[in-house]
This record gives C-alpha cells, structure tokens and sequence, in this order.
C-alpha cells in the first residue's frame, strides 16, 4: 500500500515495521514447480518426439513457459507476504493483483494454530494461523522459520491474554 | 483418574441435582419410521402393494411385536440417559446411550435463549430449550421440557447468567417486562403483498409449470417442478405469515425478548451486550409508506430478524435499545463513493454507502432494496482491506468489518487512500470500543 503522504501525520507516524517471509517459503514453492513442471515438460517433450517425430517435441514449450511464469508468479507473491506486529495488533499483508490488508487486535484473538505439513516439515518451515470469533479472519502466515513461528504463537497468546475480550 | 479428580467428582455430584427432560420426549420422532414407510409406499406404490398382499395377519403381528417393543425401548433409554444441569456456571448436558457426549455450556457466553413450542409440543404443553453460544448445534437444545419448567429454566439461567448468587438464582424469578411494540397482522400481510419476492416465487409457479406442459407434456417433469416452486411460493407468503404473526418485541433487565408464530410459537431472549450487527432493510415498494425491516446478527442464533416490519419512526429507537447509545446516522449523513466508482460497478455504485460515527462503523448497499448495516465498534473481530487489479485501476478499495456473528460488513469502493486510513482507524477504534462495552454478566 502506499500510504504516508505527508499530510497525513496519523498514517504516518503509525506506519509498521514490515516483517517479509524467510526465503524457505519461495525455495520451497520454486522447487516444486520445477520438479512437476520439470518432469510435465520432459514428458511432453519425449513422448510426441519418439512416437510422431521430433518436430513434435515443440509440445515442450507449453509447460516449460508455464515454469517459467510460475517461477516469477511465485517470486512476486513471496515478495508481497508480509506482516507486522504493533503494540496493539498484528497487521497481514500480501496478495500481488487481488491485495488483502488484515489488522486483528490482539485481544480478538480465540486461538493461534501453529501447522507444519510434512513438505513444510522437510524444508524447516511452519505456518501461523490465528483465528477469531469471525472465520471470515483469513489470518494466516505461511512459511515461517518453526522457531519464530513458535515466538510468534507464544507472543500473540501472551498479548492475546493480557488484552483479552469476550464477543 | 487422579484421586483429586474423583474427589471433585463426588463433590459435583452431590452439589448438582440432575434432572430429566420431560418424559413426552421419546415420542418425538416416533412419526419418523412411519414416514419413511409412507414415503416408500409414495415412491414405488406397485411393489407396495404386491408386499402388502403377501403379508398375513401372523407376520404383522410378528413383526409389531418385535418393532414396537424395541423402538420403545430405544426411545424410554436416551431419554433415560438424558440428564440436564445447571451448575454455577455452567449447563450441563449428559446423553447418549452408547456413544456418551457431555456438553458443558458456560453460563456467561450465553449470547441468547430461544425456547420454541411447536404446533404438536404445544397441544401437549411442552417446549424446547435452546441456549446459543458459539459453537453449540442441535444436539445442544433441550427437546423436551414442560412449558413451566422451560420458562422457569429460562428465568433460572438468565439470572445466573447475569450473574445473580446461585442460591438466590432459584427465587430471581423472570424479570419483568415492559412491551415496546407489536406488529399488527394486517401491516404484517401487507408488508408481504408489497415484497417483490412473494410475487416472483407465486409468478414462478404460476408460469413455469403450463410452459413445461405445452414443452414436455410429461405430467412428472411438471409435478417435479411446480411441487418446489408452489412450496417456494408457500413459504415465502403464507409461511413467513405464519412465522412472523403475532411479533411481539419487550425489553426487560435481561435483554430484548422476542415473541412471534401463529402455529409454532417461538421466544427469544438476547441479553444486553450480544447483539454483533443490526440491519435495516427497505424493500423499493415500502418506501414510500416509510417502512422497514430489521435485522439482528447474534452469534450462534438462528433467528436474524428483530422486526418484520415498522415504520422507520418506530425501528429507530428500538434499535437505539438493542445497540445502546446508538442513534442511526440519517442517509444525508453517508459518503457514497467517489464518481470513477461506477467504472468497477456501474449504477448500483449509486447505491453505497459509508459512514463511522463514534460508536458504530454504517455500511449501505442496495439500490431498489437498501439496506444499511450498523455494527458496534466493540463487536468488530478483524478489519480487512481488498483492492482487485480493475479497483486498483481506479484508486478504489473495499474495507471488510469481519464480526464474531460469522458475517462480514463492506464499505465498498472508497477512495484507496481513504480506506488505508479508515483500515487503521477502524482497529483503533474497535480495540478501544471495548472499554467501555458491559460486562459478560450484565448484572454483576
């Protein structure tokens, strides 16, 4: 978002430390990308070239250019994700062509979810999720180093606490 | 279990006194294996009969002897191992016969209590009790208890709830009442033959079946269709009639109480403080008579409706008792959005709205049927703002309220710069407007 015109002192001075994604997250993603649309793209590529000519293996080009808008796609939504914890709530930033802004207060949080999947397991990753009273709270940070993502539940639960508030 | 475990639990039961649900609850679904044999006998009227011609006086008999006993059986032990509490804190309920659940519902999360009596529970004098708390379902009501013991249950629970000394909460009784409006069935009636979607379901049915005849002149595609849409048509007339007769809104210490039904009588009660959103809504042929319908969001209730219909004179400072303190901004009052809005939406752009006013963030929508929603700054979970490519094209962004209701309100398309701004002002305010909201226990 661009905000912080000048004469808009509120924004501002309010305007967060940005916290981006760890590289896992975008490593992750690209390597598997590359692994399907890799082997999408030998395979398109080997069958119609043996079995009807070479000429057809141009079959190829399709899912290679598709890795390869993929492999920026995936740079520019790694880019996009980002998060920041003020005193008082946790604001939720991402989304390139469809950008969602996301501010929770702390006291509105019901739980916070820490997940890891086994692919997230095996490349050291964990994801946030807070929830509150609204599902409609799409609050979710993927990708997160496990040592910070437990900082992370660990302090929100402890600010969720002391500012805490019924419905 | 820990010895300390099985202390308290000794302890719990002595203090606690269990009790039934009334003992006419076994036969509530006796009408359901009947008609499931009805609707077998519906759906393939052949086989019936030739199964029915096969069957002797000695095979029924047979097979009542072992039916009826058994189904009773079943019936006489759930209700049995059904067991319902009121402890200090919390309700209690025990049941199931093999898989055992127990559902412990806190007290002061209670955001109302509905108790029901069906047209058949009526003519047998009993009702349902239903506490709505986030996350309770069907299985949580309690089906069924005798209507005083239902209105003295209720009484009992609210009282507690507000947070009365539990030796006391038995003698509270069920506070008084002052009536502040009732919707008299002819402007009831007349609100329905002025909403739009009473004729289309009835032109519907009207239409739709003769043109599928003149098409198909298949007498089963015809039935299979105007059957729906004739029930379509029922129900959003005569059935929302039925439903919405007799609406009787009161306020007392515990909250608004709501009275409706003609056949089915329903009561609700909402405690102060529960209420997430109030709508009201204006249908485009009700405006000119100046009427309204209102409707409320509490989180868990099923019923979303606070008045059918009212002349805005008459809503307006009901709605300032269900959201204390709240007065509804007039529409001069509201910012529609900036002009380039209707390159993202165009027309209807005309028809939203926008304003915050110190204690409830208002959002319009709708151009023929407006409705204007009004949501506490306390009751907002989360604040969100939304911008697609074509909105970002233009400068525009939605700002999304999210609240504890499940439901979300939507100032749509304001200028970018001036939903950056809201977005951070609006969590200010919401985590702020909780200081000065009541406390869970009202009377505390």
């Amino acid at each position: 978002m661009e905000t912080g015109s000048p004469q808009d002192a509120v924004t501002a001075e309010t305007e967060p430390a940005w916290t981006g994604l760890p590289p896992g997250l975008l490593r992750m993603r690209r390597l598997l990308l590359v692994v399907w649309l890799g082997s999408l793209t030998v395979a398109a590529g080997l069958v119609p070239g043996l079995l009807a000519g070479p000429a057809w293996a141009v079959f190829a080009l399709l899912p290679l250019a598709l890795m390869v808008w993929g492999w920026v796609l995936i740079g520019r939504n790694w880019r996009s994700w980002r998060y920041a914890e003020r005193a008082d709530d946790l604001l939720l930033s991402r989304g390139v062509l469809w950008h969602t802004v996301t501010v929770v207060p702390y006291g509105r949080m019901q739980l916070v979810e820490v997940t890891s999947g086994p692919v997230e397991r095996h490349f050291g990753l964990a994801s946030v999720q807070l929830h509150t009273a609204a599902a409609a709270t799409d609050a979710t940070i993927p990708g997160l180093d496990p040592a910070e993502a437990e900082r992370l539940r660990d302090r929100l639960t402890e600010l969720g606490q002391a500012r805490s508030a019924g419905l | 279990m820990t010895t300390p475990g099985t202390h308290d639990q000794v302890r719990r039961e002595v203090t606690v006194t269990e009790r039934r649900l009334h003992p006419i609850t076994p036969f509530r679904r006796a009408w359901a294996p009947v008609a499931v044999l009805i609707g077998w006998a519906l759906h393939d009227p052949d086989a019936t009969h030739r199964q029915l011609t096969r069957l002797t006086t000695t095979t029924i008999l047979i097979a009542l002897a072992v039916v009826i006993p058994a189904a009773a059986l079943y019936g006489f032990l759930s209700w049995w191992f059904t067991h319902f509490a009121v402890t200090e804190t919390e309700l209690r309920i025990r049941t199931g016969l093999l898989f055992r659940r127990t559902a412990h519902i806190r007290l002061e999360r209670i955001q109302a209590i509905d108790v029901t009596r069906p047209l058949l529970a009526r003519v047998a004098g009993v009702a349902k009790l239903k506490l709505d708390v986030i996350g309770t379902d069907k299985k949580d009501e309690l089906a069924y208890l005798g209507e005083a013991d239902a209105r003295a249950l209720r009484a009992e629970l609210l009282a507690r709830a507000a947070g009365f000394a539990p030796e006391t909460a038995h003698e509270v009784g069920e506070a008084p009442e002052q009536r502040l409006l009732h919707v008299p069935a002819g402007v009831l009636a007349v609100s329905l033959l002025l909403t739009g979607a009473t004729w289309a379901t009835l032109a519907a049915a009207l239409v739709v079946p003769p043109v599928l005849w003149f098409f198909t002149h298949n007498l089963w595609t015809v039935v299979a269709t105007a059957v729906p849409l004739l029930g379509a048509a029922g129900a959003s007339s005569v059935g929302r009639f039925v439903a919405e007769y007799d609406w009787t809104v009161a306020e007392s210490p515990d909250g608004i109480r709501i009275d409706r039904g003609l056949l089915d009588r329903a009561h609700e009660t909402v405690p102060p403080g529960r209420v997430q959103t109030v709508r009201i809504v204006e249908p485009l042929l009700w405006r000119r008579r100046g009427w309204v319908r209102v409707e409320l969001d509490v989180a868990g209730s099923s019923n979303s409706v606070l008045l059918p219909v009212a002349p805005r004179e008459v809503a307006e400072p009901l709605i300032a008792r269900v959201l204390p303190g709240v007065t509804v901004p007039p529409a001069s009052s509201l910012s529609r959005p900036p002009r380039r809005a209707g390159r993202c939406m165009p027309l209807w752009w005309r028809g939203y709205g926008f304003t915050v006013t110190d204690e409830v963030f208002v959002a319009r929508h709708g151009l023929l049927r407006r409705s204007l929603a009004l949501v506490p700054h306390a009751k907002v979970q989360s604040v969100r703002q939304e911008q697609g490519p074509w909105m970002r094209r233009w400068r525009l962004a939605d700002v999304h309220v999210d609240t504890g209701a499940n439901k979300t309100v939507t100032a749509r398309l304001r200028d970018a710069e001036e939903a950056a701004r809201l977005l951070r002002a609006q969590a200010e305010r919401s985590r702020t407007g909780r200081r000065d909201a009541r406390p869970d226990r009202w009377m505390a």
